[in-house]
């Protein structure tokens, strides 16, 4: 899942009403004045344009200039310094590896989830888990999943002594494997919740339901007439947030740090280790590194697309065989029920370790709970977490503030102007997201030298969270946005309202559900961002993410457990409120209760 | 201001070079004009071009003049011209009575006055003590009833009706029907009723014509 | 840089400037006055809460003391802040630079320094500068075999010891590299150090170093290329003679100090080690850790150095942060960073050189009961030069960190 994606109304935003989805509008458009007067408002899907594509352009330039030696005239030492370290391809191996196979399988849990369960009630359950789940931010997943899996972790003290013997931690290789597997886990714990979103969002424009059916009704088993009749159709919509979980799996560095391989790491960790060097030499050859690392994305993806050609020519070529598969029903159902559990209760497990930890006094393995529980960690780090709390959320109400701002005046553009986006600003909103951040915030970096005041550096690290915020607060709102019925609006204006109090008094109020939900996902992206506010705060900045996926190295379970936790309150509170607002304040109006979670 | 009804002189609405209505015609103070056609020959259009809603893409010559008020360049909240859809259309988000405020003039008064306009067009219309109902609770008919009001209240100089009892059961439909015309004639709007439905023309009992201006 | 800017900036230079020599109490005073109200981003490693507490602390007493606050910005690695201060000046900026402390010495010392990143000499015109034991602990003036000249003040003093469980340990622990590696090679799985180039685990290989090397004398001189392979070859092939019997057959290493004394806590490890003599009580004090812990240094001695802070040459508030360095100094600070409660961290002063009261608060401290007294520390190897820890950390990331 690309960096701190969170929740989308199950209900969910058609991800492809940003592509012209004229033909479903209603009859009616937009109230309109025949000649709009020269207005700011037109120009916010400029600006949201250059918003996402200006820094990431900016900031792919001032990575590969230096890595070829542009800016010093070193010319391709960088890359010959790269090469001459012994980790390279191993580093490349495992970011492929990693990224492919969790995507991979990431994605086929999803389907199989959605084929095996759709229109049943363990389905429903499903739904309602999302959000929480998705809540997690993701250092705080891996810590979690770090406490649980680990030698001396959970599980292991659980089976202790009396199912295992073990009276010391087993001396075996799960964290930090050289293989990548833990973290292979830990992004498949965290991406699968993202597609099974995504996917959500796009079923109702997919017929899935006819579609079964027709199938079911022909002799086809439910899963293999999912694969027949729904996927093509699916895959399509899925396909960006797709790229978008398999280029975050690529080039993570926070959980990566904590759950992957350091000898060597994946290739952004040891990337950002070199930009974090005092030498010059270094930061150069993180440079040609963030080149190699874009490069192996490109690839990957390109390798990925590929292979959907020759999946889709399968398909079709399968499909005239006739097999029905209706005996894989039960076992797939099965199946997507036990893994689907074991992913929520990883999750859930990691948290309450987390959460256990943070209260622990003594804890000696193979002890399965604590020998007192104590609030010294707390009361010890309070001032801590109070100050990095504060500095978390401040940066994460602006970001969230500054986008949902953006957005809305840009969906609000759409609609007065009647313009119609393309199918490519769909790719433009992705743009920040496909784009590994590694190899364009280091070429940022250097704005932050020119940023003193500390007041300035949270400014600067709240605009490049707004990169990242700001397209998911979009496929957030757009969906619900675009679907609000536009006759409302002619209705208003056709009462005398100005299309200022259309907005103001119908428009948004009507949309509060919506926007409380894109706000909480704003507020969750941005307090997941670990490295834009480590690489442009300068180390000025500090978050609860990163603080702790600072103290992750130090191993110090109580405190990572308190900032892991913290990290993980604030969305969720978020989320409930999200959710518990509208219901309070639309107590008595069953007409808007339909439109909130 | 005179009131000399509302004026379409020559208006023609195009989409592509091809026309989708026309329509030359005058229609008098409490008279109902029907534009009858079926689904997809341009009726709402027509509609979309006199209340100044039409999509990119669409062309629209002629006039549009509403008392002596050529409105045509003006933008749908200053043209005056108040519209029913079949759907009601009530704001979820408000009270019943909050729906009619929606409609109701700023300078109307102050809140007390406010709600004691509101408060009176409820009970004229068998509506009394459902102002602080939600609208979600309204029966099909009270809902078409509260909508009306909602319109009127905002002091519309004509009236268009989208299909506006379509949706109604039949026994319904001839009472929001008798309902919805009475109001209109009594507030001497100049109707403009689009509907497929020979019992709405027979109702209105006056001019029924095409979309394309044709008389029927 | 505009006129103001400029004039500002010569105004501080002609302050500070007389500090390089022994500070007069008029300066002292000068540099107290522009102090007052400043805010002093501290960049210090953050992993470790007691240390982060501790910090904390000493910003309580700045600002009670001189209005001083303390801004500790806690980093994964120090590097971080020394790349910082490096982009800055590459990026010319001279004054009102983002750093204006570091904790920090050996390889990011010499870095620094070579490059003119440091404001200084400022350590020997700090008023409590006459109470630093300058000739009976050599290494709070000579870091990593490199003067300090002044350009860095010390505020504490470390030494390699070694930790174990005396409950789970059933002979004696193994006082010489030999026994240590035959223990390691009867107790398989039981032993690790950090993964070089973190700071601790370099400096067990550079302790290995001194055991292993016929003449471990070079270790005071740059690294000579002629003899580096010959006197390093026993290094690594005593690493790779421990390595399948180490914590998870060396194929993972953990990150630093605190992750090795996790896994000690945890029982995953018998016998570690730290670069704090007290730190072992320190955590038994703190409930982390066991009271039957204890600790031991290897016959020959071990590697010890010196903590400090420096002043990188663009910072903001340089006024505060010579006064947090001053006040680091101060014997009722070093008390506290030596309670085993709080640091347990050794003294940078000389007992002899403080009032009856100031020693006083030293002598009435506990040691704790894992922690040695300063006889059976045994003598303090010094750190080799900064080129040898530089070097050995890269062979080992090639020979053994990129293990496939």
């Amino acid at each position: 899942m690309p960096a701190g994606w969170s929740a989308l109304p199950p209900t969910g935003p058609p991800v492809t009403a940003w592509r012209n989805d004229q033909g479903r509008r209603p009859k009616v458009m937009p109230a309109r004045a025949p000649r709009p007067r020269f207005s700011l408002l037109r120009f916010a899907p400029h600006l949201t344009v250059a918003l996402l594509i200006v820094p990431v352009l900016a900031g792919l330039a001032g990575t590969i200039l230096p890595a070829f030696g542009l800016t010093n005239g070193e010319g391709a030492a960088a890359f010959r310094a790269l090469a001459d370290w012994p980790g390279l391809w191993r580093a490349v191996h495992l970011s492929v590896i990693t990224g492919a196979v969790s995507t991979l399988v990431s994605l086929g849990i999803t389907l199989g989830i959605v084929a095996a369960l759709l229109g049943s009630r363990v389905f429903g359950v499903i739904q309602h888990l999302l959000s929480p789940l998705l809540a997690v931010p993701h250092a705080a997943a891996a810590l979690g999943l770090a406490f649980l899996i680990a030698p001396s972790g959970w599980v292991a003290r659980a089976l202790s002594p009396w199912a295992t013997g073990w009276q010391n931690p087993p001396d075996l290789l799960i964290l930090n494997d050289p293989g990548g597997w833990a973290l292979i886990v830990g992004l498949i714990a965290k991406e699968v919740p993202f597609l099974l979103l995504m996917t959500l969002a796009a079923l109702p424009q997919t017929d899935a339901t006819r579609r079964l059916m027709s199938a079911t009704s022909l002799g086809y088993g439910r899963v293999w007439g999912f694969v027949l009749t729904v996927l093509p159709g699916l895959y399509r919509q899925l396909r960006l947030p797709v790229y978008a979980v398999l280029t975050y799996a690529m080039t993570t560095v926070d959980m990566a740090a904590i759950l992957g391989p350091s000898l060597p790491p994946t290739l952004s960790v040891q990337i950002t280790q070199w930009m974090m060097e005092p030498s010059l030499t270094m930061r150069s050859t993180a440079a040609a590194g963030a080149v190699v690392q874009l490069l192996a994305v490109v690839g990957v993806l390109l390798a990925w697309h590929g292979t959907e050609r020759v999946a889709k020519a399968a398909l079709i070529a399968v499909a005239g065989r006739g097999w029905r598969m209706a005996g894989a029903d039960a076992p797939a159902r099965l199946t997507a029920i036990a893994v689907g559990s074991v992913l929520a209760g990883l999750l859930f497990a990691g948290l309450a370790g987390l959460a256990l930890w943070s209260v622990a006094g003594l804890w000696p393995f193979p002890d399965a709970l604590p020998h007192q529980i104590s609030l010294q960690t707390w009361a010890r780090a309070a001032p801590d977490l109070a100050a990095t709390g504060g500095a978390t959320l401040a940066i994460a109400a602006l970001a969230t503030a500054l986008s949902l701002i953006i957005v809305l005046a840009c969906l609000e553009a759409e609609h007065r102007f009647d313009l119609h986006p393309k199918a490519r600003a769909l790719w433009l909103l992705y743009v920040p997201l496909l784009v590994p951040q590694i190899a364009f915030l280091p070429g940022l970096q250097m704005l932050n030298l020119w940023i003193a005041a500390p007041g300035l550096a949270l400014w600067a690290v709240a605009l490049a969270h707004v990169v990242f915020v700001l397209p998911y607060v979009f496929l957030s709102l757009g969906g619900p946005y675009r679907q609000w019925d536009a006759r409302q609006a002619l209705i208003g204006a056709a009462l005398g309202a100005s299309p200022a109090r259309v907005f103001w008094c119908l428009r948004l109020p009507m949309l509060m559900p919506a926007v409380l939900t894109a706000t909480a996902l704003g507020l969750s992206v941005s307090v997941a961002q670990y490295l834009p506010t480590l690489l442009i705060g300068g180390g000025r900045i500090e978050t609860l993410t990163t603080q702790a996926v600072a103290l992750s190295s130090g191993g110090n379970r109580r405190i990572i457990g308190a900032y892991g936790l913290l990290q993980m309150l604030g969305p969720a509170a978020g989320f409930a409120l999200a959710i518990a607002l509208p219901r309070l304040i639309y107590a008595n109006r069953r007409g808007m209760r339909q439109a909130s979670l | 201001m005179t009131q000399t009804g509302l004026d379409l002189r020559d208006l023609r609405v195009t989409h592509l070079g091809t026309q989708i209505a026309a329509l030359n015609t005058r229609i008098a103070p409490a008279e109902v004009l029907v534009v009858m056609g079926p689904s997809g020959s341009g009726k709402s259009t027509l509609l979309s071009a006199i209340i100044g809603s039409l999509p990119a893409g669409f062309g629209v010559s002629g006039q549009i003049v509403l008392n002596g008020r050529d409105v045509s360049h003006l933008p749908t909240a200053r043209r005056r011209i108040g519209i029913l859809f079949q759907d009601d259309v009530l704001f979820a988000h408000l009270s019943v009575g909050q729906n009619l405020g929606f409609g109701l003039p700023a300078d109307a008064g102050n809140k007390a006055q406010r709600r004691e306009i509101i408060d009176q067009a409820l009970a004229d219309a068998d509506l009394a003590g459902f102002a602080n109902r939600d609208p979600a609770t309204l029966s099909g008919g009270q809902r078409a009833r509260a909508a009306l009001l909602r319109t009127l209240l905002a002091q519309p100089a004509a009236l268009l009706l989208d299909e506006p009892f379509s949706r109604l059961d039949l026994g319904l439909r001839h009472h929001i029907r008798q309902f919805v015309l009475d109001r209109a004639r009594s507030h001497r709007l100049p109707v403009i009723l689009v509907t497929h439905d020979p019992g709405d023309a027979e109702a209105a009992g006056g001019r029924i014509i095409g979309p394309d201006g044709s008389a029927l | 840089m505009n006129r103001r800017e400029f004039g500002q900036v010569s105004v501080s230079a002609m302050v500070l400037g007389l500090l390089g020599g022994k500070a007069l109490a008029g300066d002292w005073q000068a540099v107290l006055a522009e102090a007052a109200g400043q805010t002093v981003y501290w960049h210090a490693w953050g992993g470790d809460t007691k240390i982060n507490d501790f910090i904390a602390w000493v910003g309580a007493e700045a600002k009670a003391r001189h209005g001083v606050m303390i801004e500790h910005v806690k980093l994964a690695s120090t590097a971080d802040a020394v790349a910082r201060v490096l982009a800055e000046q590459e990026a010319g900026l001279t004054s009102g630079g983002a750093v204006d402390m570091i904790w920090i010495n050996g390889e990011n010392f010499a870095a620094m320094k070579s490059q003119g990143l440091l404001h200084g000499p400022f350590a020997d015109g700090l008023p409590n500068w006459p109470l630093v034991d300058v000739v009976g602990k050599p290494a709070v003036v000579t870091d990593f075999t490199l003067p300090t000249e002044a350009y860095e003040s010390p505020w504490a003093m470390a030494q390699l010891v070694f930790e174990y469980d005396s409950a789970r340990l059933a002979a004696a622990p193994p006082k010489t590299l030999v026994a240590l590696v035959d223990w390691i090679k009867a107790n398989p799985g039981r032993f690790t150090y950090p993964q070089p180039p973190d700071y601790l685990g370099t400096t067990f290989l550079k302790q290995a170093l001194y055991g292993v090397m016929a003449n471990p004398s070079v270790l005071q001189s740059p690294v000579s290329e002629a003899s580096y392979a010959t006197d390093t070859a026993p290094l690594w092939a005593m690493l790779d003679d421990i390595h399948p019997s180490l914590w998870r057959k060396a194929a993972a290493f953990p990150a630093n100090e605190p992750a090795l004394g996790q896994l000690l806590a945890d029982g995953e490890t018998d016998i570690s080690f730290a670069f704090n003599p007290g730190r072992a009580s320190a955590e038994i004090a703190a409930g982390n850790l066991p009271d039957t812990m204890r600790t031991f240094v290897l016959d020959g001695g071990t590697i010890g150095n010196a903590s400090f802070v420096a002043i990188p040459f663009n910072a903001a508030h340089r006024a505060g942060a010579l006064v947090v360095a001053n006040l680091l100094l101060d014997p009722a600070v070093q008390a506290r960073a030596q309670d085993p409660g709080v640091l347990g961290f050794q003294t940078v002063l000389n007992m002899a050189a403080l009032g009856p009261q100031d020693r006083a608060r030293f002598n009435g401290l506990a040691l704790g009961v894992a922690t040695l007294s300063p006889a059976d520390l045994g003598p303090v190897l010094l750190e080799p030069h900064a080129s040898w820890m530089e070097r050995i950390a890269a062979d080992w990331t090639a020979r053994y960190g990129v293990a496939q």
